[in-house]
């Protein structure tokens, strides 16, 4: 019983707006990713979440209770912060520690040397050291736990931030940009293992990133966030194959969704590519197209770059439709196994026509269900 | 070549110069402590003969150190300064944290406004308060107390100032995370905040201990008990004789003085250096 749900969350920093009324169920034990390019609201939606920032109107609720106005640390959540905000003068294991002791130790009993003495005191220490190293060793940070946070490397400090949070065992983890600190290998290898803890522990997670690659590889459902409005919210493989927006349809996936004017095409390649009326672009993916020879094409070009990444190679096309003023780059995918090509060959590109996705002038999909009413 | 070897010869000029000028200026600095010491132990008959000796031709430190510690209690006057140096840094301690965190770290209304006001704090000259409080404590009858020498100085505008630029740089995140972990305010400046602004508080700790161990002018307005007097006012007690006669005395009471601040200074300059970047810094 640990979902949440936002209802209508608004929030401006003075004239200018930040989120403009988010609704958004979060299922328990679901993990949600907010992705949007940065600015677009979606860490200040976190931090309202975790109670760090108040909403100027809507309400969130968390486990079936409303909790604004209550404090971060009376909403049974925790956060994994993008620089990790680990205590520098504390070791690991006081870190990792501190939740415990402010939620166990009275008041009396926190206090530096009197504390040490009361009665009482003993027996939680001891509980508390047992869940951290046995939460430490879940980690694989056991032996880490009388360093400093600066003798640690950035993965080790990641992981003593997400055991601090983990220790305590909240309904709800928040991860802020957790990721975008590590190197590039780090960053996949940890992606993996929160995806595994998010399995085991079976909370609650939203995670925070720009980095759609990371959105589409973890969650379980993607929440597309553009200028402080929650665009689609879908699996991942529903957002990539069914965006309802443009803004949606080239912000997932990679290499970028194909975008081509209806403008700059002729009617003969228009009605080739299955263009509706009032369809302003046209869009596919790079795997959605055939190569062929430059007459059979729908669309023509040369070639300005083979991008060879093993399993699939990218061709990246400079295409000239009738209209167009300049070349037009599109990206096709081709297998290794076919033809090789080389820059500066000259090729014909065919997108096949029922997997090309259609927009309207305010970038809203055009779906097929209105294509057949067209 | 050649050039190469011209830079470095003008390279050597530069650097000749630039230590030729800061050591001259290190002299004028030098020479009054120097004129202390050489007076504190001459006998008073070698003090105002014409011809001058750095060391005297008869030695008469022993004596004057031995009049310096024994005829007025000096010790009682070190005690003092360290009672009322240390209180006076404590009680600041306890208003600059929480002023210096919430200027830096809490968003209220008004902030900048208070945050104007301290800075307008630190243009007032404490000369100009003076009567101010004279009065005031006159009113509450603790004239000539050790809460005159303390209580006009708890808050520092300068310590606000300092802590709260220290503070600024403390990044969001760890006082976000340690509001999850569930503590109160007070408690992320005892455990976060005091912790890691350990340099900050040595180097304000430093500034303020130095003033007020010199200080000779608030001293001398509050207190008339010789023996609540401060090491500065204290050596004022050798001068009331007669003219020359303790002035060897009065050089031996001056080193003694200024001893401690030397030690303390050479242990911890790097603090000090540190301590007046920070401010220059943010």
């Amino acid at each position: 019983m640990s979902g949440i749900a936002l209802s209508a969350v608004a929030k401006s920093h003075g004239a200018t707006p930040v989120l403009r009324g988010i609704s958004l169920d979060i299922r328990d034990g679901e993990f949600l990713t907010l992705v949007g390019p940065s600015g677009c609201g979606k860490s200040t939606l976190l931090r309202i979440i975790a109670g760090l920032d108040a909403q100027d109107s809507g309400a969130v609720v968390i486990g079936g209770r409303v909790v604004d106005g209550l404090r971060p640390k009376d909403r049974d959540v925790a956060m994994v912060f993008q620089a990790y905000a680990l205590y520098p003068h504390m070791s690991v294991f006081d870190n990792m520690a501190l939740p415990l002791r402010m939620r166990r130790l009275s008041g009396a009993q926190r206090l530096p040397l009197v504390g040490a003495l009361s009665p009482g005191r003993r027996p939680i220490e001891e509980g508390i050291r047992h869940e951290v190293e046995e939460t430490a060793a879940l980690l694989d940070i056991g032996h880490l736990l009388s360093r400093k946070p600066g003798q640690l490397s950035g993965g080790q400090r990641q992981r003593v931030a997400l055991g601090r949070a983990m220790v305590r065992h909240p309904a709800v983890f928040l991860m802020d940009e957790p990721l975008s600190n590590l190197d590039a290998k780090l960053r996949v290898q940890m992606r993996a293992e929160i995806t595994a803890l998010h399995r085991r522990l079976g909370s609650t997670f939203v995670f925070v990133t720009h980095d759609q690659a990371e959105a589409m590889t973890m969650s379980d459902r993607v929440a597309v966030m553009m200028a402080g409005e929650l665009i689609q919210v879908g699996a991942p493989d529903e957002l990539y194959a069914d965006p309802r927006d443009m803004r949606v349809a080239e912000f997932i996936g990679s290499p970028k969704i194909n975008v081509v004017p209806a403008a700059a095409l002729d009617q003969g390649t228009r009605a080739a590519m299955a263009a509706v009326p009032g369809a302003s672009a046209l869009a596919f993916r790079p795997e959605a197209a055939d190569i062929c020879a430059p007459a059979a094409g729908v669309l023509a070009g040369s070639i300005t770059g083979v991008e060879n990444l093993g399993a699939d190679i990218f061709l990246h096309v400079a295409a000239r439709p009738a209209h167009s003023q300049g070349a037009l780059p599109l990206i096709v995918r081709v297998a290794p196994s076919g033809r090789r090509f080389a820059v500066g060959d000259v090729v014909g590109v065919n997108p096949d026509p029922a997997r090309v996705l259609q927009f309207d002038a305010g970038g809203r999909r055009l779906k097929a269900r209105e294509r057949v009413a067209a | 070549m050649r050039d190469l070897v011209r830079n470095i010869r003008v390279l050597r000029w530069r650097v000749l110069a630039r230590h030729g000028a800061l050591a001259l200026t290190t002299l004028f600095a030098l020479i009054p402590f120097v004129w202390m010491l050489s007076l504190s132990v001459k006998p008073p008959e070698e003090i105002f003969q014409p011809e001058f000796h750095l060391w005297p031709q008869k030695f008469n430190g022993l004596e004057n150190y031995s009049v310096a510690l024994t005829a007025a209690p000096m010790h009682l006057f070190l005690i003092n300064g360290l009672f009322v140096c240390a209180t006076i840094f404590l009680l600041q301690l306890l208003v600059c944290v929480p002023c210096a965190y919430a200027l830096a770290k809490l968003r209220f209304r008004g902030r900048d406004t208070l945050f104007a006001a301290v800075l307008v704090g630190l243009l007032v000259p404490p000369q100009a308060l003076a009567i101010p409080h004279f009065v005031l404590l006159h009113v509450f009858g603790l004239l000539d107390t050790y809460a005159a020498l303390i209580l006009p100085w708890i808050i520092s505008t300068f310590g606000i100032f300092l802590m709260r630029q220290f503070f600024r740089a403390v990044p969001d995140e760890l006082i976000d995370a340690a509001r999850l972990d569930g503590l109160g305010e007070f408690e992320i400046i005892w455990r976060v905040m005091i912790p890691v602004a350990v340099p900050a508080i040595a180097a304000f700790g430093i500034f303020s201990v130095v003033a007020h161990w010199n200080d000779l002018f608030w001293p001398l307005i509050a207190i008339r008990s010789e023996e609540l007097s401060t090491p500065a006012l204290g050596i004022l007690l050798f001068r009331d004789d007669e003219a020359g006669q303790f002035l060897g005395p009065l050089m031996a009471g001056a080193t003694i003085i200024v001893a401690p601040l030397v030690v303390a200074f050479l242990f911890a300059q790097q603090r000090f250096i540190d301590g007046i970047s920070f401010t220059a810094r943010t």
